[in-house]
């Protein structure tokens, strides 16, 4: 008897590991030593800003992460890139799961009583994305329309307050299904930061079906979030950042990233000239 | 404390539960229509009825429920443009999304009912499908007669345990934004990280509240109801 | 299998064209609906090729959907394992003579079986993440592995209650009256047949808990729907990714049931623990309507 409850633990030992196994094989492929390792949040789903394209990120938040990085010590073959939520950013900061985020993350007072942030390093706008035929032509003109955001961001919820007390509001987890019902005609309207906007309406499946409307309605600081306190990164942070603007680095980005959407940003603010004092 | 009060106000977790509650109600009555309608095909003479009945519990069945709500909305209602409410109406894309989660919670728990009915179908002695043909009866009055009526009896247990995995999954239907329980207690744990556990205590609690009562009267329905032989 | 059905007679000559209508009718149907589909999904340009092309290079399978589906196999494979442990002993100790031990147990099982398992996954990540409780990148995957684990150990010492209240009273009556003590008789000779008599459910709940990492996507484990999602906003084709992936879903499930039916069949030729393999019902199922009615084994459990 004791044999057999052996023998049947054990086949569901070996099925479980042989699963194990087999994952392995296809699993996380890095391996390479030397040098201290850091893990940067970044979003994989917004074209632009911050996109998983296959092995490789692309975006203008990746490339910031990448140079200030660099600035900081880090090899580059040493970046590890993580998908950082827009509903999970504090978290993944305070448990440390992630050294920094470049995350279309904007700062706020509510935002810094529970991490710190460094920079600015690019200022963006709330604005609509819709259909290049459609006829709105900025938030108020929302009422009876449906509007489509994200669950966890309140930017939609500010349209509703704010401009358009009959609007309706969709919620998906990501912008992708928002893209998806705009493109279906299913709502009339995607709203977020004008850079995410941008960078969809320029995706190469997308050119010419939606257009940026352009009239921003709030002001959106990117910073780097970094842990709670952690002052002597965000001042390094801060240097690494001036440099890149000092030596054109940063337009660069921005032309290679946006650039092709046609997006201006407002030119007060962009590229940064001053850095928030760390606190 | 403040935090339970919050649930009841501010996040009005009530009418979270009361929508899990419609969520769970609608879609268990429509489960049980579209998983009887697969048990009969299933056990049909018509060979086409019973390769589709088969083909569906299984591609169904072992499907992630997530996917089949996803699908319900991006495939269905964004691409086949099946709305399941007025189209004009201004409150258009809750109703919608609240159907099209009940039509995708009903289609995938209707598999499992469907596998419910035929244990019940086990269950009838086989002098009872024997007796029913000797008289003279079709296929369909068999099973509408003598056959379904004592497998209903004999898969009260089995579907009883549908309907308790139903109320639960209907946390689910938040991916297409549905306000459910889950979706509501998301938002509170984000916001209130600091009573993590009361949060997630009041939910447990609620889900406790929803899922016992029924465990406990399938469990003594199936016994009172059984069919004495 | 249908020819030996009870329902229905052989069928005549009138019923032999009746069915045949039926029959046909029901292609017809279900033809038009599949046309209806391809042709919506064509108008609305879910079908050219630079949506579907993707799934035919290399990059999108070693870069998505089989690291995708090792995350969606290593959570479930660990799940199994852990629910397996702690179902054991949640059940042995919902069957103990002790009150103290058989209370908690009870109060414990019937708890993680009524909490939903996103409403868990959804907690132990808020945990995790609070306290700190694991390594940073194991953060998703241990809050994913923890809810199943807690909601299918509970499943699990339900299936051991239940294949120990299975076996014959004369097993437990022997092992006494060769004087066991009560432990013993639990673990020497009740458990390991109950045990065996439950593997094949067991490898029947992996498909469930094999369902369920999916739902670990919503906080952010990379398993397969997350992957698709990401395919979708690389390549502009979120609708073929996802059903991609279900495809795989259910190709994998597929495979998993019908190793659950080999395991039962094995059980039942082989094995004769004293209880036989677990099945929903315990009526003799030579004897019933469904055995002869074109139906396969019926599997127990729960469904998600």
């Amino acid at each position: 008897m004791r044999q057999r409850i052996i023998a049947a633990l054990g086949i569901a030992g070996l099925a479980a590991t042989g699963l194990v196994a087999c994952g392995d094989d296809s699993g996380s492929g890095s391996g390479s030593s030397g040098g201290e390792k850091v893990t940067i949040g970044i979003k994989y789903d917004q074209p632009g800003i911050g996109l998983k394209e296959g092995s490789k990120y692309t975006g203008m938040d990746v490339d910031v992460a990448t140079y200030v990085a660099k600035e900081l010590g880090y090899d580059e073959k040493n970046i590890t890139f993580k998908e950082a939520p827009s509903a999970q950013r504090e978290t993944l900061l305070a448990n440390g799961q992630v050294k920094m985020i470049f995350a279309s993350y904007s700062i706020t007072d509510a935002r810094k009583e529970k991490v710190s942030f460094a920079g600015p390093y690019l200022t963006a706008g709330q604005d609509l994305l819709v259909k290049s035929d459609s006829d709105i032509s900025g938030p108020d003109g929302l009422n009876g329309k449906k509007l489509c955001s994200v669950t966890g961001s309140t930017s939609a919820q500010k349209v509703k307050d704010k401009f358009a007390k009959t609007v309706q509001l969709q919620e998906y987890d990501t912008y992708s299904k928002c893209v998806e019902a705009l493109g279906a005609g299913a709502i009339d309207a995607l709203t977020t930061d004008n850079t995410i906007l941008a960078g969809y309406a320029s995706q190469e499946a997308n050119k010419g079906k939606f257009k940026v409307v352009g009239q921003t309605f709030s002001t959106e600081r990117y910073g780097v979030g970094l842990k709670k306190g952690d002052t002597a990164t965000c001042t390094k942070v801060n240097d690494a950042l001036k440099k890149m603007v000092d030596s054109g680095e940063w337009q660069k980005a921005f032309d290679k990233n946006l650039g092709p959407s046609g997006l201006k940003l407002d030119a007060a603010t962009n590229p940064p000239k001053t850095f928030d004092a760390c606190a | 404390m403040d935090v339970i009060s919050e649930f009841f106000s501010e996040y009005d977790g009530l009418q979270a539960f009361r929508t899990t509650i419609y969520l769970t109600l609608l879609s268990a009555v429509f489960a049980l229509l579209i998983g009887t309608v697969v048990a009969v095909m299933r056990v049909s003479p018509v060979r086409v009825l019973q390769v589709i009945g088969t083909a569906y519990v299984n591609i169904v069945r072992n499907t992630p429920l997530t996917l089949v709500i996803v699908f319900c909305n991006l495939g269905l209602f964004l691409q086949l443009g099946v709305a399941l409410a007025n189209k004009d109406s201004n409150t258009f894309i809750n109703d919608n999304n609240f159907r099209l989660a009940v039509l995708g919670l009903s289609v995938y728990h209707a598999s499992f009912v469907a596998e419910a009915i035929r244990s019940g179908v086990n269950t009838v002695p086989l002098g009872q499908a024997e007796a029913a043909r000797a008289i003279g009866l079709p296929f369909l009055k068999t099973l509408r007669y003598v056959v379904l009526p004592q497998a209903f009896r004999g898969a009260i247990a089995p579907l009883g345990n549908v309907l308790i995995a139903l109320t639960k999954n209907s946390t689910v239907a938040s991916v297409i934004g549905v306000t459910e329980a889950s979706a509501v207690m998301k938002v509170m744990i984000e916001n209130r990280p600091d009573v993590l556990f009361i949060v997630f205590g009041i939910f447990a609690i609620g889900f406790v509240i929803l899922t016992l009562p029924v465990g406990v009267l399938f469990t003594s329905m199936s016994k009172r109801l059984a069919v004495k032989r | 299998m249908s020819s030996s059905s009870v329902l229905f007679d052989a069928p005549g000559p009138r019923a032999k064209r009746l069915y045949a209508a039926v029959g046909v009718g029901s292609i017809v149907v279900l033809l038009l609906v599949l046309w209806f589909v391809i042709s919506k999904f064509n108008a609305k340009q879910q079908l050219t090729a630079a949506k579907w092309k993707p799934f035919l290079t290399g990059e999108i399978w070693t870069q998505y959907l089989l690291p995708g589906l090792a995350g969606t196999l290593i959570a479930a494979a660990i799940s199994v394992v852990l629910a397996m442990g702690l179902g054991i002993l949640l059940g042995v100790g919902r069957l103990s003579a002790h009150a103290w031990v058989r209370w908690p147990c009870s109060v414990i099982v019937e708890f993680f079986r009524a909490v939903p398992v996103l409403l868990m996954m959804l907690f132990m990540f808020a945990v995790y993440a609070n306290y700190e409780v694991f390594p940073p990148e194991r953060l998703a995957l241990a809050a994913v592995v923890t809810a199943l684990m807690l909601y299918n150990g509970a499943v699990v010492a339900e299936l051991v209650r239940s294949g120990v209240y299975s076996l014959p009273k004369g097993q437990g009556e022997a092992a006494m009256a060769i004087g066991l003590t009560d432990g013993k008789t639990m673990r020497l000779v009740l458990l390991p047949q109950a045990i065996t008599a439950m593997l094949p459910a067991i490898v029947g709940q992996l498909v469930v808990i094999l369902k369920d990492t999916a739902l670990g996507y919503i906080i952010t484990y990379e398993e397969l729907l997350r992957k698709a999602e990401q395919i979708g906003n690389f390549k502009s084709n979120l609708l073929p990714a996802l059903i991609v992936v279900g495809a795989i879903f259910v190709i994998v499930n597929y495979l998993l049931s019908l190793a659950a039916q080999y395991v039962e069949r094995l059980m039942r030729r082989r094995g004769r623990s004293a209880g036989g393999p677990l099945t929903a019902d315990p009526t003799d199922q030579n004897t019933a309507v469904g055995a002869l009615a074109g139906a396969g084994p019926s599997d127990t459990v729960d469904t998600n």
